[in-house]
């Protein structure tokens, strides 16, 4: 055998390019290797017999040992992989990555624990960076997000108003919006939508989309106008196709009737004092596609105990039925007749309700803004 | 609520016999009860479960601001009981376990005939005179410590681990599964595990009580146990030559008998 490869068992042991130890199985230490010793800058004698593996540990990591790893190890017969912190003789914290597997006798009582220590500090630098970097888009999502929905909404005279908005995922900005805010003639304006696509370039579709309705809702209030105004300015997006579906509506506070304008979104939700409910058909082409789309509107006049219901396709398009079936239109009408007559904020607790109970079935954003008087 | 689905509720053992449930801790789901329910399924009727957010309980079920304090589990542990309609319980409850048992005891003291804590401790802070074991530093320490170990948790594995109801196989085939938990929910579970102070609880204790510790445990000390011990009025204590905080893998059949004849009696 060529004298390179026949490397001297015990000095590999020793000398090799990890911590070995091995324990009892209650933890003390009954081998361990130099190299794992040249780490912590102890004596063997320090250690063996006299110290158990947990020992070694920053608190936090014994912990963690005690309450995942002990069970593991018991229960698996190996547990590798973990990623823990051992503390040197001078109080130094080593990052490492240990793996540990049990050595039992022909009964299969444990005898041995044998562990691997490997140094992890440039990997846990990378992985802290990797961690770094996750929680620092997460926090730009939620500021994002924050700036995509109003904070509060306003109150508005003889109105009860509520919204809710369901993210999907805490990773991305959603693509839904929604918004109330007083016109300078004393009505209202108010909207709700949902951009198509997901992430970043929805997210600035959105803020394009919710800049755009405001202003040109300063310039001309009527619904038609406004939906004319954003579907020439999505339509002339230079950065390629930009759309979204969308109901604008202005509100009277003297007789309570508030016009609509639609631009391909689902049809918003009237639940009379009556008990009745039924769907407004606004209709209207998809907004940013057609050069020159064609939007209708509709009035609804909100009478005493009737609450009016804008909400995103996420409702409708959610799972249900372990993913065979989506809940749909029908289901939504029938869940909306059980509510009324209602308030907007009941209306609203009632489809955030709704919406959990679907857990994993609601896998997109959803948006609802209602008015009720 | 369908409670069974909830907390993944198994019942095994005699149909009539006085009923034992077993309540596991912090870090892994009821799996960590496996070498002691044989010897206690031999005589009596034993209840698992998992706690939301562990093992194959119901995930969507978890919401932070229900589960970052004890009372949410120990809800849990009533509604369970009442959905169950069991009495006479004898309640074990591991570590953390331990003090939900005590709440939920406090709340529906009709349903429990016994407490079993296991290596309780109802406060792992120092405080004062008090030694609970641990600083505020070593708990944000462990909390870092589930932080490095996120990555052992990636986003293609969670939909498995959380349960695919249509190949149930698959979630144990798994290495690490039953001590595996989305550190999201993790995190909160060990901030209303390390960081709750139920010592003024242990006084309101009415139901017979046993306390068992360990000899050797880094977790819950010996004086947490004496502690536990002279505040639960009437309650008595057995020590475990067992090394580690969890005696019920480590020293499964003193744990089993200690469990048992108190069950037999209490």
């Amino acid at each position: 055998m060529s004298p390179l490869l026949d490397d001297d068992l015990v000095e590999l042991y020793e000398q090799a390019p990890c911590g070995y130890l091995s324990t009892l199985p209650d933890g003390t230490i009954v081998k361990v290797n130099a190299t794992l010793l040249g780490w912590l800058g102890y004596d063997r004698d320090e250690v063996v017999g006299r110290k158990r593996f947990p020992e070694l540990l920053t608190v936090g990591s014994r912990i963690y040992h005690e309450t995942h790893v002990a069970p593991l190890l018991r229960m698996q017969g190996e547990v590798g992989g973990l990623a823990l912190d051992v503390v040197a003789v001078d109080g130094t914290r080593l990052p490492v990555l240990v793996t540990s597997a049990v050595k039992t006798d022909a009964d299969g009582e444990p005898l041995l624990i044998r562990i691997t220590v490997f140094d992890a500090r440039d990997r846990r630098a990378y992985e802290r960076e990797l961690l770094r970097a996750r929680q620092e888009a997460e926090r730009l999502a939620t500021t994002l997000q924050r700036t995509l929905l109003p904070p509060t909404l306003p109150s508005v005279p003889g109105l009860d108003i509520a919204a809710y908005y369901h993210h999907a995922s805490p990773d991305e900005v959603g693509g839904d919006f929604y918004d109330l805010f007083p016109l300078a003639d004393g009505r209202w304006g108010l909207f709700l939508g949902d951009v198509c696509g997901k992430g970043a370039p929805a997210a600035a579709v959105t803020s394009l989309t919710r800049y755009t309705l405001r202003s040109a809702a300063v310039y001309d209030p009527d619904p038609l106008a406004v939906l004319t105004n954003l579907n020439r300015v999505l339509s002339h997006n230079s950065d390629g196709p930009r759309f979204c579906t969308v109901i604008f509506g202005v509100l009277d506070p003297d007789d309570f009737v508030v016009t609509l304008a639609g631009g391909g979104h689902t049809s918003p939700l009237l639940l009379r004092d009556d008990g009745v409910a039924e769907y407004v058909d606004v209709g209207g082409q998809l907004v940013g596609v057609l050069p020159d789309a064609r939007f209708s509107s509709a009035s609804v006049r909100l009478g005493p105990g009737d609450t009016l219901l804008l909400y995103t396709d996420g409702i409708t398009e959610a799972r249900t039925d372990a993913g065979r079936n989506r809940f749909g239109e029908d289901a939504l009408l029938t869940f909306a007749t059980g509510l009324t007559p209602t308030t907007a904020s009941d209306a609203v607790v009632a489809v955030e309700t709704l919406l959990k109970g679907f857990g994993d079935g609601l896998d997109d954003d959803t948006a609802v803004l209602a008015l009720s008087r | 609520m369908d409670v069974f689905h909830r907390n993944h509720v198994t019942v095994t053992g005699q149909p009539d016999g006085r009923v034992v449930v077993l309540s596991h801790g912090f870090g892994c789901d009821q799996n960590i009860w496996r070498l002691v329910v044989p010897a206690l399924a031999a005589r009596f009727k034993v209840v698992l479960f998992d706690h939301v957010g562990a093992g194959r309980s119901d995930m969507t079920a978890w919401r932070e601001e229900r589960y970052s304090s004890l009372n949410g589990y120990a809800d849990d542990v009533v509604a369970l009981l009442d959905e169950l309609d069991l009495r006479d319980v004898v309640f074990v409850g591991h570590s953390v376990s331990a003090m939900i048992g005590v709440l939920a005891a406090a709340d529906a003291p009709s349903r429990f005939g016994g407490l079993v804590l296991l290596t309780p401790s109802p406060c792992y802070l120092d405080d004062g005179d008090y030694r609970g074991g641990f600083s505020r530093a070593d708990i944000d320490e462990l909390l870092e410590s589930l932080e490095s170990n996120y990555l052992g948790w990636s986003a293609t594995m969670a939909p498995v681990i959380m349960g695919n109801p249509d190949r149930p196989e698959l979630g144990q085939e798994l290495t690490n599964s039953f001590c595996r938990t989305d550190p999201r929910i993790a995190r909160v579970f060990a901030r209303a595990t390390f960081l709750s102070d139920n010592r003024a609880d242990l006084a309101l204790v009415t139901a017979p009580t046993l306390v068992v510790e360990c000899t050797q445990d880094a977790i819950a000390p010996r004086e947490v146990g004496a502690y536990v011990h002279a505040s639960v009025p009437g309650s008595a204590l057995v020590t475990l030559d067992a090394t580690g905080h969890c005696p019920q893998l480590s020293a499964p059949e003193a744990t089993a008998r200690a469990i048992a004849e108190f069950a037999a009696v209490a």
